[in-house]
Parts: structure tokens; sequence; C-alpha cells
């Protein structure tokens, strides 16, 4: 009988205190950067299309809504002919943006994606693409990477030496 | 048999085994790079580091590597100590000092040995942060690319290349931090199983570049059981493919076949049936006389009427499965119905058929090849149209260094060792072709000549084997000089094999071989015959006991048939062109069921557009009698079809009787009507083989995208299609286990082992043996008894005339591989090819055009000086570049 009178009277008592609920969407939250909502693909600081299609972030999605097409261009350089993610699938988990090598796939604080047609869900490479470099600045894949592309030959690389003369005999 | 201890388990082993093989054998995972269960063992990489115990009381032991240490009863090992796992790690940090960066942008990736070793030993931080060596890529052609960078300086690509595979232009270079595993200068390797390298080489070294073309990692390939249908050994492929388009074809182990390697023609001739001219829709003629595209059910009722109108006659073809060909049969009746072959290739074909019922129990698999003592090549330069057996024969030749290295008492798998042991010995392999052959760098002895005098040699060697075989006369003292030698060298071999083919379109050096086969068998019951044939399915089609294609247009010419429906065929590779033409001309209809936009389909009344391998089921019986089965790997869009199923949807239409709906009840009908077949329904499991109720996987367990790959299209996903004609799944649903029957292996992966050529370790009995549930197929050949030896053909002595060589390249020379954009690449300038005496009767010099008839056609080459050829003889290219089949003993005019 007690424990009851004392439930209710907590319950009156939580009517005064400070509202959590904010009246969404006249009033917006305050979201991290670092929470999970839609994805973007980001460039390097050369302004490049960071992603090198290697498919990664597709096979480390749960639930399998990412497909990747690998294109190559004339100077070796491997880019996304087509990145698509099912965005009526993504459970915003941000597995493929730890699993991607380049940090071109990251997720952002934007959560407000809903639509009346599922088909519209559907985000191709050019609705994902933004401008900078999102969270990770600084960072060129390619920079680190031992393939030559354009731009960059052999050996100029970070830690890279000139590339082996393999005629010379000397030690 | 030994017994030895590994982390305090005792295990039954071979003791001329090495430790390593032994314990990948036995399920450890135990790290590696140099060792390769073809290569054996030379100890360079240093990561097979295990202890190695003195005895019970040994507690410390001492570091040893496991592929260089034997087997021998008794020895103590320990994988998971603490010190060899650490020097294990070890050992990959060295390796990966100056690896790339590169694993997102590689080829190999999920599928690179190095990448598993790595994870395998924990060696996932790099600590080294100095600068990198770095190589400059060489260009290698259109089959492979080259990122010298990835190199881990194993050197199982030279010990492959080099000590396998014969060839010399790959090479390490360079010295120490430099070595550098290239070619003198850029270019294609000229070896014809470079290909293997992609799957040798452990890092991305090497990686296939007709897939990288249109690149997709192999957890999402969608891949079959598959049969090679470039020639007639039938090694098992395993082609993986993604939104309905085939990537690229990869090696699938059979123990019995071609183990772990294919030749270049298999590996990447599959581009023909991703080029854009293919027929995908069903086309007619149109008024104004072009082929367009019509509705499936207006292309069935236009065939339908054809046929109902028509006196119509089957073509089927030795390139089709016999599925195929066998509703083509049943469509038109067997009366109606012609093999396909050439009228000189299905006698020879016939007379393989018979060859191998009479040595039913001698027929050598191409693994038994490797092991035989002594060979004798009749008639067929095998490189060029049986070429995985060239790599068989050249291990025959080297089994001779084993042999040298045991009585050395130097264990098998000591590669350096063996090699040192056998120098420059090998065994005897004799040659009877028309001209020098790329095995010339191992044959004992050559011969040179015309069908006609390899028979005469092959009957001669037979005459000295046994007295009772028929002695060719007028034969050449230098001849039985060599008729002599052989026979000597084969009757001494402990397993004589005989060699023979129908590349030339000869008979008589196929019954030939049969009295050789004859007379060895006689005294040796070890001796081995292993025919070749020109198509996948050629032996199937002898099968069918039906006339050649000569017949159909033989009928046409006489008027009594007006409509020819042709299945998967090219007439004109099959008669000569001016004769094709003329039948074309006078037929009221031609029905094509084609996948290939070949000179055939390009004249038809109507295309059906069939399915190619990738496309449909069937069966396959390959050189030596094995039925062995092809699943499909994708659904194709569109009305592409088994051939099977629109001559089932004509029989409907034409108001008959069809007996089967799928795979399974086609077969039985195939088994039921036709006795000779008995044995193909066994060649797989039926269509309602489950293990543990489920289905087996064409897509890997992690295969990705599943939810966003048609996105664009629907956002709804697509079900998974439902095979009707097989075991399989078109999806990674299904039974993952390695207990599943071996011909439902649609691709090798294992937990730690992604890359095909270790993965597949785990579904054999023993590294580098059977696999374990059985190598895939059945024999179907009943032995059949023609008593005695064949009597000598007549022989003609014309003398004067000039005579026919046909010339094979292994990519120009069979039809569909030649049409792949990579394949095509790498055939240029085809010649005929005189020796220096007919060229100046000729009077041509290397590099003149010279124009010839042959078989009434006109043919225009350059001319080339090939001084092995015999004098008279004239060496005409066959394939797209020259004359497009073997049609005839044929005649030519210069
Ligand atoms: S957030 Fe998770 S579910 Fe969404 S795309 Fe990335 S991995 Fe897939
Ligand atoms: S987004 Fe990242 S993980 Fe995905 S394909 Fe591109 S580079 Fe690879
Ligand atoms: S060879 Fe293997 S480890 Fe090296 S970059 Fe390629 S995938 Fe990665
Ligand atoms: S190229 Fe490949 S196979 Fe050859 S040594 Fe380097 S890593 Fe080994
Ligand atoms: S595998 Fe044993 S040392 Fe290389």
């Amino acid at each position: 009988m007690l424990s009851v009178l004392r439930t209710i009277w907590m319950v009156l008592l939580h009517s005064f205190r400070k509202r959590d609920t904010v009246l969404y969407p006249e009033v917006k939250p305050y979201l991290p950067p670092r929470y999970r909502g839609r994805i973007v693909l980001t460039r390097d600081p050369d302004g490049a299309e960071r992603c090198v299609a290697c498919n990664l972030c597709s096979v480390a999605c749960p639930v399998d809504c990412i497909s990747v097409i690998k294109g190559e261009d004339e100077t070796g350089r491997w880019y996304p002919d087509t990145f698509q993610i099912n965005f009526s699938r993504c459970i915003y988990c941000g597995f493929c943006e730890e699993a991607c090598p380049t940090y071109a796939i990251q997720l952002t604080p934007d959560f407000e994606m809903g639509e009346f047609d599922r088909q519209k869900m559907v985000y191709e490479k050019s609705d994902l693409t933004i401008s900078g470099v999102g969270k990770r600045p600084g960072y060129n894949y390619y920079r680190v990477a031992g393939m030559a592309v354009g731009g960059k030959d052999k050996g100029e690389a970070v830690s890279e030496s000139e590339p082996v003369d393999i005629k010379t005999l000397l030690p | 048999m030994a017994k030895i201890t590994i982390d305090g388990r005792q295990y039954d082993v071979d003791e001329t085994d090495n430790v390593l093989k032994v314990a990948l054998s036995k399920g450890f995972d135990l790290p590696y790079f140099c060792w390769h269960p073809e290569l054996h063992s030379v100890g360079a990489c240093r990561q097979c580091a295990v202890k190695q115990y003195k005895n019970g009381d040994d507690t410390q032991g001492q570091i040893a590597m496991a592929c260089m240490t034997p087997a021998s009863d008794g020895s103590l090992f320990s994988i998971s100590d603490n010190e060899a796992a650490e020097m294990r790690a070890q050992v990959v940090e060295w390796l990966m000092i100056n690896h790339p960066h590169d694993c997102a942008v590689c080829e190999e990736g999920g599928e690179c040995h190095l990448q598993d070793m790595t994870l395998m030993t924990g060696h996932t931080r790099r600590r080294y942060i100095g600068p990198k060596r770095t190589h400059r890529n060489q260009n290698l052609g259109p089959f492979i690319s080259h990122e010298m960078n990835r190199c881990i300086a194993c050197y199982r690509c030279v010990r492959y290349y080099r000590d396998y595979a014969d060839g010399n232009d790959l090479r390490a270079l360079g010295s120490h931090m430099n070595v550098y595993f290239g070619r003198d200068t850029d270019g294609p390797f000229e070896n014809e199983f470079s290909g293997n390298l992609v799957e040798v080489c452990p890092t991305g070294v090497f990686t296939d570049k007709t897939l990288g073309a249109h690149y997709i990692r192999k957890w999402d390939l969608q891949n079959a059981p598959s049969i090679c249908t470039h020639c007639s050994l039938g090694c098992n492929t395993s082609p993986g493919s993604r939104r309905g388009e085939l990537r690229r074809i990869q090696n699938r182990y059979h123990g019995e076949i071609n183990h772990y390697f294919l030749c270049d023609r298999g590996r990447f001739g599959a581009g023909f049936t991703t080029r854009d001219d293919r027929p995908r829709q069903p086309l007619s003629r149109s008024a104004n006389n072009v082929l367009e595209p019509v509705a499936k059910d207006d292309a069935i009722a236009a065939v339908r009427q054809a046929i109902a109108s028509g006196r119509a006659i089957g073509i089927g073809s030795p390139r089709a499965s016999i599925e195929d060909n066998y509703a083509l049969r049943h469509l038109l009746g067997a009366e109606h119905f012609v093999n396909g072959l050439s009228a000189a290739e299905s006698r020879a074909s016939h007379a393989v058929r018979d060859l191998l019922a009479d040595n039913a129990n001698h027929i050598a698999t191409l693994r038994e090849v490797e092991s035989c003592d002594a060979v004798f090549v009749i008639g067929e330069d095998v490189t060029q149209t049986a070429p995985r057996l060239a790599l068989s024969l050249r291990q025959s030749a080297k089994t001779k260094h084993f042999e040298l290295a045991r009585a050395a008492n130097i264990p098998k798998w000591h590669a350096r060792a063996v090699h040192e042991a056998g120098q420059h010995h090998y065994n005897p392999i004799f040659e009877a072709t028309p001209a020098a052959t790329r095995l010339q760098d191992i044959t004992a002895e050559s011969t040179h000549g015309d069908a006609q005098t390899i028979a005469q040699l092959a009957f001669a060697v037979a005459s000295r084997l046994d007295s009772q075989a028929p002695a060719p006369s007028n034969v050449d003292d230098e001849l039985l000089k060599r008729a002599e030698i052989i026979a000597e060298t084969l009757r001494n071999a402990t397993k004589p094999l005989i060699v023979v083919g129908t590349g030339l379109g000869d008979s008589d050096v196929v019954t030939a071989a049969g009295n050789v086969m004859k007379a060895l068998t006689t005294a040796n019951d070890a001796a081995q015959i292993f025919p070749t044939l020109l198509e996948a399915n050629s032996l199937g089609m002898s099968l069918f006991d039906a006339p050649s294609i000569d017949h159909a247009l033989t009928q046409v010419e006489s008027g009594d048939v007006d409509t020819l429906v042709v299945n998967q065929n090219d007439i004109f590779e099959r008669a000569p062109t001016h004769r094709v033409d003329a039948v074309l001309k006078n037929l009221k209809n031609l029905v094509v069921l084609d996948h290939s936009l070949t000179e055939t389909t390009a004249r038809a009344d109507h295309v059906l557009p069939a399915g190619s391998f990738a496309e449909a089921d069937g069966t396959l019986i390959n050189n030596e009698g094995r039925a062995q089965r092809f699943f499909q790997v994708f659904i194709s869009e569109g009305p592409i079809q088994e051939t099977w199923r629109w001559c089932a949807d004509l029989a409907r239409a034409l108001g008959r009787p069809v007996r089967w709906n799928g795979m399974d009840d086609l077969i039985t009908a195939i088994v039921d009507e036709l006795p000779q077949f008995a044995g193909i329904q066994d060649a797989a499991p039926s269509q309602s083989f489950r293990k543990a109720g489920m289905r087996f996987p064409r897509g890997t367990h992690r295969q990705a995208a599943r939810t966003a790959l048609y996105a664009e299209i629907d956002v709804r996903e697509r079900r998974p299609e439902v095979d009707a004609d097989s075991a399989l799944s078109f999806s990674m649903e299904g039974y993952h286990g390695s207990e599943l029957p071996s011909e439902l292996l649609a691709y090798a992966y294992a937990p730690g082992w992604e890359s095909n050529q270790q993965a597949i370790t785990r579904f054999q009995d023993e590294v580098g043996g059977h696999l374990k549930m059985g190598d895939p197929g059945v024999r179907i050949m009943t032995s059949k008894d023609n008593g005695g030896y064949t009597k000598l053909p007549q022989t003609n002595s014309d003398g004067g005339g000039w005579r026919v060589a046909p010339r094979y390249h292994i990519f120009d020379s069979e039809s569909q591989s030649a049409r792949a954009p990579a394949i095509a690449e790498r055939v240029n300038g085809r010649q005929i090819t005189v020796n220096r005496a007919s060229a100046d009767k000729l009077g041509v010099a290397d590099g003149d055009s010279l124009s010839i008839t042959i078989d009434g056609d006109a043919l225009s080459l350059p001319v080339a000086i090939d001084d092995s050829l015999g004098d008279q003889v004239i060496g005409i290219p066959i394939g797209s570049q020259g004359v497009s089949g073997v049609h005839a003993a044929s005649q030519v005019e210069a």
C-alpha cells in the first residue's frame, strides 16, 4: 500500500520537472558530429573523389545495402563507376564508415530522409558525394598507396624510395 | 606409413611427405608461401616455421621449416608453440616491410594468400615506418596485369613458370633488395599456361586483366561448377559472374584432370559470352533482308512453321552438350539428325570412340599422363589442340628427375635437389607431327611428315612391338629406324603412353595408334592411351552414331531437304566455303540456335538465342570418355535459354510430346532412348539432391549488396531465382561445409583460406590429392574388344601433288575462344608454311603472299618458311585467319 502511494507521489513530482522531450521539428535537437545519420561520400584534400571502389563498405554492411561498381581511369586510378545506397534498408550502424580504408564514406548527423516513395530512398553517387573532406581532414589514400595514379608516380608516395633500377649491378 | 606427433596428437602419415603437407592435410592452419603442392619445397620464405623436438623429454625443441622437414616416423612437432608462432609473425612482418598500402585497390584483395597469412599470424599493425622500395611495372599483354610493388619474393612464379611450365620469358631479375619478377621487355608471356601465375602468385603482383576490366571481388561473384568448353580435355572451371555477366574463369580443382592448372585458352577464352554482337533476342529475317529482333512467341511460331512446312534436318554440334544435341535429334527425328562434324573429323572421332572402347581399361587420365615414363605422340600438335595435355606431358618427361632423385635418396619434395639430380635428363617423348611443335624442347625425337607418313610410322612401330601386327611395306629405311627406336623405348618403359588425336582429320592415324596399343598391351598391362579430339563434346557426338554434316549437305544438294536447323554450329567450319554457300542459297529455311554470331548465324532466316555454357546446364563427354556436368552460372535477362529448352518449346508448338521439363527428366529420356549414354545420369547429383535439406550455394557466404544490386531498377529486392535444373541455389543460401558432392563445388573458400589454390586444400583427401568426396564425372565408355589388329589402309602414293598439313594455333583454332577479345589480341598474322625446297618450287620467299586453292576455296596468305615441314607439304593455318576447320583429306593446288 505504502509503495503504491509512494509511486503516485513520485509520478506527481515528475510532472513539475523540466521536460526532456522537445517539440521536433520546431525544435531541432543537437546531434554531435559523430552521430550516425545520412551517409555521404567525401573528397580528399586535393578535391578528388576519395572512394576507390574497394567494396569493403559493401561487404561490411550487415544489410547489404551498398553496391559499388569499380571503374578505372586512364592513369590507373580506381574510382566508383556507380555507388548506390539503398537507404530504405540502411540501419545506420556505421560499419561501412569503419570499414572504409580511405575515409570516403562517412555518416553525418542528418537523419531527415523520410520519403513517401520508397524508390527515392535509393541514393546514387551524385546524391552522396559532398565537396569536402568531412570529419577526416588531411588524408589522401593514393598518397600512401603504392599504385601509380595520375599526378603520383611510383616512388612518390609517402615513405617510398625511388623505383628500383633493376639493371644496376651495385649492391 | 609413419607415425608423427603434432601438438600432442599422433597421426598416421606418409613418410615420403614433408611436415607442412602433412599438417595441412590433417587440417592444421600452418602459414606458408613458397611451398606449393605441385612445385614442392624450397624453404625460401621461412613462413612455415614449427618446433621440432628430439624426443618426448625434449622440452626446448628447435625451430624447423615444416616444408623442409621429412615426416619421419616418430618425429615430434608443435605448431602452436609460442616461439614458432612468434617466428611466423616476424616472418610476415619482414615480408610486409616493403609491401604497399594497396589492398583497397588490389585485384587480389579478398582472395589474397598474403592477406590470409598476415591474419593467420596475427600481424595486423605495421610497425615499420621507413621508406619502402618500389618497382615499375611491365605491360604483360591482354591476359595479365603486373604490379611489382606487391612482391614478397617467394619465387613461386618463376618456379611455376620456368621449372614446371618450361617457359623462359619470366625471370627473377636483379639481386637482393632489388629482385624483380618480370620479362626482359614488355609484352605478353609466351608460355601457353601463363594464366596460372594469377593463382600461383600468393600476392597481387600477377592478376587477371580480363577480370580487372570489369572487376568484382571474389566474395561477390556468383559461380557455378563448370567445364571448359574450349577443347576435349574437359578441365574443370569455376566461372564467376555478377549482374548476369560472366566476369572470369578460375581453375576448379579436379584430382584426375586439370588439378591446379588451366591453359590460357580456357582461362581467358570465355569473353565470347559477353560480346556485343552476340544474339540476345530471337531474330527473324525481315522483308528488307536483315535480321531483326522478334518476340519469343513469334519466333517460335515462325520456326514451327519453317519446320512443319519444310523437309528439315538437324545439325548437331561438338561444342554443345549431349542434352542440346539430343533435344534437336528428338525434335526432328533420329534419321533427320547429323552430328555436325565434318566428314573427316567424324571419321576420326568415330575411330577414337572405337579405340577407347577397345582399350577401356587402359585409358589414362590427364593426371596419369604425368607419371608415364615413355610417350609416343601420334599426329597431334597437342599444345595447340589440347593445350593442358602439353603441360602434363612436360611433367611426364620430368618424372625422370624424381626417379633419379629417389635413386640418390633425395626426398621427392626437395624441389631444388630433385632438379639438380635430374639435370637435363628427361623421360623420352617421341612426336610424329606434320611440323615441329612447341614440345620440341623436351622431345627425344620428332618425326615430321603428312598424315600418311605418320600413320605408317605408327603401324611400323606396332609391327616392331609385336610381329603379329601388320607391317607396312615400302616404308623408307629412315622411318623404319625411327620405328625401331620408338618400339624399343616403349617396350622397355614401365608405363608407356600413346597420345593420338583427330587434328589431322585422319582416321588411319587413329587406327594405327590402336595397333600400337594392342601390341603394347599384349606385353605390358600398364600401357596407357590418351586420345584427344578437337572440341569439348566431339567424343559425345561420335557416340550418337549419326552421319556427319556431309550427309545433310548432300541431302540439300539433292533436293531432299530444304530446311536446316543448326544447333550451335558454324557450317562454314565443316565444309568448303563454296559448297556451304551453294547449299545455303538453295535452302528455304535456315534456323540457327546459337550464342555466337558466326557466319552461319549471320546467314540464318531465324535465330534463337541459345545459352552458352554460362547460361545452360549440360553434360559433355571428354576425351577419356568421362561424362561431366556443367551448371548454369547465372540466369540471363531476356529470352536466352538452353537449346534443349528451345527444342522443347518448338516440339510443343508442333504438337509433339515432350518428355522432359528439366535436366533430370531430360537425362532420363536420353539414357532410355540411347543406352550408349548410360552413366551420364551419375555425372552429377540430381535436382532434388539436398544435404541436411539444403541446396548448394553459387554465391559465397559473404556475397554483398544484396539489397542494393538492382535498387536503381526497383528498390524492392528480387527473389533469388529457383534452379529447376540442379541442386544448386542462385544465392549464398545453402550448405557451406566441405562435405558436398565435388560436382556441386562452385568455388573454393575455407575459413582463413580465401585464395583458390590454398582453400581447395580443405576439400581434398590430402593436399594435392583427390577431392575428398570423389573427383567429378563418370567414365561411360564400355569395354569392347574388336579382336585383332586393324589391317593397313590403302596408301595412295600419287607422289606428285601438294599435300596439306593443318596447323593449329591455341588462340585461333577453337572458334569460340577465338571470339574472346583478349584471346583475339594474341593472334596476329597467321601464315601458310612450307619448307625451303617447297618455297623455291613455288617461287615464293619468306613473307611473300601465296594464293592457293584448298578444296576448291581460294586462300591467300603470307608465307613463312618452316623447314621442319616435309617436301611438298603445305601447312594451312586452321582458324579465323586461315581455313576455318578440317574438312576433308584436302586437295590443294598451289
Ligand atoms: S550504416 Fe550500416 S547499414 Fe547503413 S550502409 Fe553503412 S554499413 Fe550499411
Ligand atoms: S566508400 Fe570506402 S569502403 Fe566503400 S568502396 Fe569506397 S573506398 Fe571502399
Ligand atoms: S597482394 Fe594482398 S596484401 Fe598485398 S595489396 Fe594485394 S590484397 Fe593486399
Ligand atoms: S611475383 Fe608473386 S609469385 Fe613471384 S616472387 Fe613475387 S610474390 Fe612470389
Ligand atoms: S613454405 Fe616452408 S619455407 Fe616457404
